[in-house]
């Protein structure tokens, strides 16, 4: 073994490895091809990797930069692997759970059954920031609210996979799955053909059949709306709309006349009847939400509700994407379903819970401390990095606002070779699935992902460090 | 299609047509200056041509080559700047992916990643320009290649022939103006490699020579202006132009849009009853002042007509804007 001669597991769980030099058994072609090849050629593949993604302008913007600095997501060549029989049931246990928390956010906006049976706490949803009450009473085209969902998954230190966040707005990054295998084919084509690894590029036709399932008209006009091009995730609103042949529209296209919405083009105005809107909730309407948005489209709730044009995903999903939420999601599953959740939750300690509080403030150096709300890697605390100083801020913040903040414990997350310097080393990964619901729930297989470039980080979002990896299940 | 899809093509087209253009006028310029004794090596009247010395004296005192160059170049504060311009051109491109193709997409991301890079490292300037002039070409042979000629195609179509009249006429306006205005100079061999330059910078010598064998300024205005067939012709960039915005009127069923077609068509036919001597006995200058008119009314026919439709409803009367500099000279 060359490339992998050196390689330590650091006793952490391995997606390769069972333990140094032991392969475990469905990446053993994997290893055995790439330690075939010499250090040379291992950088020239990257090289190579790298210089296609900025030539096809893979890029995304860093946020918070007004002139729209370009980067392109760091790739790591070495893909993740995933065994058959457990995509399986991971592919179960996510529909299970898509299917329970799409019967949850339609009983919360109209018959709140699972409140008035006491499973979960009426203040804890009326109190989150992301419901929505102009949502109530709401009916979706076929009761469908989260078309969309990316599940964020670990592995543990036990070997078990955990859904870390369910994430039911605006996911984003399959762009970059369908990307990286398309760069993956290039530079390892014959890996590709000794070994059977499942297709994942018919996501974008799963995509188009999941939005015009839910259009009010037969052969819908179909729209991504983007923020525009300074928006972060805007590489990925064109390629989607590339792949599925419909057109990207910002709001400013967008125009509300007698509750339809219409997109002006250069013959006058055009019907609109399904968006997939990547702009969140607050700025889709400046009539109903925030005034101050100039993304999204005066008029178009109203449109939405009279059943006028079908939005992907529906206003209101972000509810169940709640931290605090989360944490019932088992109790939803059982409630609605009648079934066991299949996939595991982490453990999790509400702070608005005064038990629970006190345990999150006396052990906050070994827990991870997260607002209920935000997203990508903000808003929360590593206990065993942090300072002290860091710790009495957060402590404060939880006694302030102790419905924001929910803690859980550290998580090893699993490893995956990874080439740093031209050297393999272990980086923790997670990996966020594509779900979607349409006519029946697909399941992506495999998904983004997600590295910690940084050694020893856990954080592996691309705005602190983290860098993605293709991901490939072994087909059957 | 979109209205502001039809105004990023365009103007993504508009502003690749500009690069090009400034690539070629910079490389002829070198070509010129290598004959020229190095007192009278001009480098100053190229600013002028292009309608950058006043800006350009804002920065800087020194006409010398190696600033004239960087700001007509690289520099982000001149708007018309190959590198200014190409970044339009990409931000218009990259704001209507899913509508150009990848190999579009891909060719002028290409260009722009190769200008990023030779930032102040231009290591020779022949090949530095002329690659910069082939990419361009090359982007407009995979856009009528790989695009389907509808009406994105034909909306691009006209933003390139527009800008290639616009500085056609322009620099046939200057040169004119600076070769005539010494008329000792008129039949040396000074004149000559000047009026050789004229039609160098527009990739007209050749065809030309084809046509007239010798130099003669009213053979050349007669050519850069009227001829029906050199493709950098105003006339033949004009009639290609009315081409393509009468498919847009007979494709689409805007009652309204009829008026750039008919603006570019009235142009035409004026284009259509001139000679090269009409033209010199008319007066060059004014007379090119009336096409440089004429071009920017279709452009502004085509914004009102087709990108900035305003809404039919009341209260949001929104226009819609483009990735344009608006210091530039637009249409």
């Amino acid at each position: 073994m060359a490339i992998f001669a050196n390689y330590d597991t650091n006793g952490f769980y391995d997606e390769y490895f069972m333990a140094e030099g032991l392969v475990r058994d469905y990446a053993k072609d994997l290893v055995l091809n790439i330690d075939a090849l010499n250090k040379k050629q291992l950088k020239e593949k990257q090289k190579a990797a790298e210089l296609a993604f900025f030539n096809m302008g893979i890029t995304f913007t860093v946020t918070g930069e007004e002139t729209g600095v370009e980067r392109i997501f760091p790739f790591d060549m070495l893909p993740r692997i995933i065994d058959q029989q457990e995509w399986l049931s991971t592919e179960k246990g996510l529909k299970q759970r898509i299917h329970a928390l799409n019967l949850f956010i339609h009983d919360i906006y109209n018959e709140q059954k699972i409140i008035n049976d006491n499973v979960i706490p009426r203040e804890i949803i009326e109190s989150g920031t992301s419901f929505i009450p102009q949502c109530k009473g709401l009916q979706p085209p076929k009761n469908i609210w989260a078309h969309i969902t990316g599940t964020d998954l670990v592995r543990a230190a036990d070997g078990k996979i955990y859904v870390l966040e369910d994430n039911l707005r605006c996911p984003s990054g399959v762009s970059y799955v369908l990307e990286n295998r398309l760069i993956m084919k290039r530079i390892f084509p014959k890996l590709f053909e000794s070994m059977s690894v499942s297709h994942v590029d018919d996501y974008p036709s799963q995509l188009l059949a999941t939005l015009t399932n839910v259009s009010p008209v037969d052969n819908p006009t179909v729209v991504i709306l983007t923020p525009g091009i300074y928006n972060s995730a805007y590489f990925e609103h064109s390629f989607l709309a590339q792949q599925m042949g419909i057109q990207v529209v910002e709001g400013r296209d967008l125009v509300v006349d007698d509750d339809f919405v219409y997109m002006r083009t250069t013959d006058g105005l055009e019907r609109v009847d399904v968006i997939y809107r990547r702009i969140d909730d607050l700025f889709l309407d400046p009539l109903v939400f925030r005034a101050d948005s100039l993304l999204g489209v005066p008029g178009l709730m109203k449109a939405y509700i009279k059943g006028n044009v079908s939005l992907v995903n529906a206003p209101g999903t972000g509810i169940a994407d709640d931290k605090v939420v989360y944490k019932f999601v088992p109790d939803m599953i059982k409630y609605y379903l009648g079934e066991e959740s299949i996939l595991n939750n982490v453990p999790t300690y509400l702070c608005c819970d005064d038990k629970e509080r006190e345990y999150v403030l006396n052990n906050l150096e070994t827990l991870v401390v997260k607002a209920a709300n935000e997203a990508g890697g903000y808003g929360m605390l590593m206990g065993p990095s942090s300072t002290a100083q860091q710790r009495s801020e957060f402590a404060d913040k939880i006694k302030a606002n102790p419905r924001n903040y929910l803690a859980q414990p550290v998580l090893a997350l699993s490893r995956v070779p990874t080439l740093i310097n031209n050297q393999v080393e272990g980086r923790h990964v997670d990996l966020r699935p594509y779900i979607l619901y349409g006519e029946d729930i697909y399941v992506m297989p495999g998904g983004l992902t997600r590295v910690a470039l940084k050694k020893g980080s856990l954080i592996v979002n691309s705005s602190q460090g983290g860098g993605s990896k293709d991901t490939w299940v072994r087909a059957a | 299609m979109l209205s502001r899809v039809a105004g990023n093509i365009f103007w993504m087209q508009r502003y690749r047509e500009r690069v090009e253009n400034m690539a070629r006028l910079i490389e002829v310029n070198f070509n010129l200056n290598i004959d020229i004794p190095e007192s009278e090596k001009q480098w100053e009247p190229l600013l002028r041509a292009v309608g950058a010395a006043e800006e350009f004296q804002k920065h800087y005192q020194d006409f010398s080559r190696d600033t004239i160059l960087d700001f007509l170049t690289f520099d982000l504060r001149n708007p018309g700047s190959i590198f200014s311009c190409l970044i339009m051109a990409r931000e218009n491109a990259r704001s209507i992916r899913e509508i150009i193709t990848s190999d579009m997409w891909h060719e002028i991301n290409t260009l722009y990643l190769f200008l990023q890079q030779s930032q102040n490292q231009i290591l020779n300037h022949h090949n530095f320009y002329s690659r910069v002039k082939r990419q361009c070409q090359l982007f407009t042979g995979i856009s009528d290649s790989t695009l389907s000629h509808g009406r994105g195609w034909h909306f691009g179509r006209v933003g390139y022939l527009l800008e290639r009249a616009d500085m056609g006429s322009r620099l046939l306006d200057v040169k004119y103006f600076t070769l005539l205005s010494s008329p000792d100079l008129i039949g040396s061999p000074f004149d000559n490699i000047q009026w050789n330059a004229l039609l160098d910078s527009m990739s007209a010598l050749e065809m030309y020579r084809q046509k007239w064998q010798q130099i003669k300024h009213v053979n050349v205005a007669e050519f850069l202006i009227l001829d029906r067939d050199f493709p950098r012709s105003l006339y033949s960039c004009i009639n290609r132009a009315t081409d393509s915005l009468l498919t847009i009127v007979n494709t689409g069923h805007n009652p309204h849009a009829r008026e750039p077609y008919e603006i570019s068509r009235a142009l035409l036919d004026r284009l259509e009853a001139m000679n090269g001597e009409s033209i010199i006995s008319y007066g060059l200058h004014e007379y090119l002042d009336k096409i440089q008119k004429g071009l920017l009314e279709i452009g502004k026919s085509i914004n009102s007509v087709y990108f900035s439709t305003e809404d039919s409803t009341k209260d949001t009367q929104k226009k819609t804007i483009f990735i344009t500099k608006s210091t530039l000279i637009e249409s």
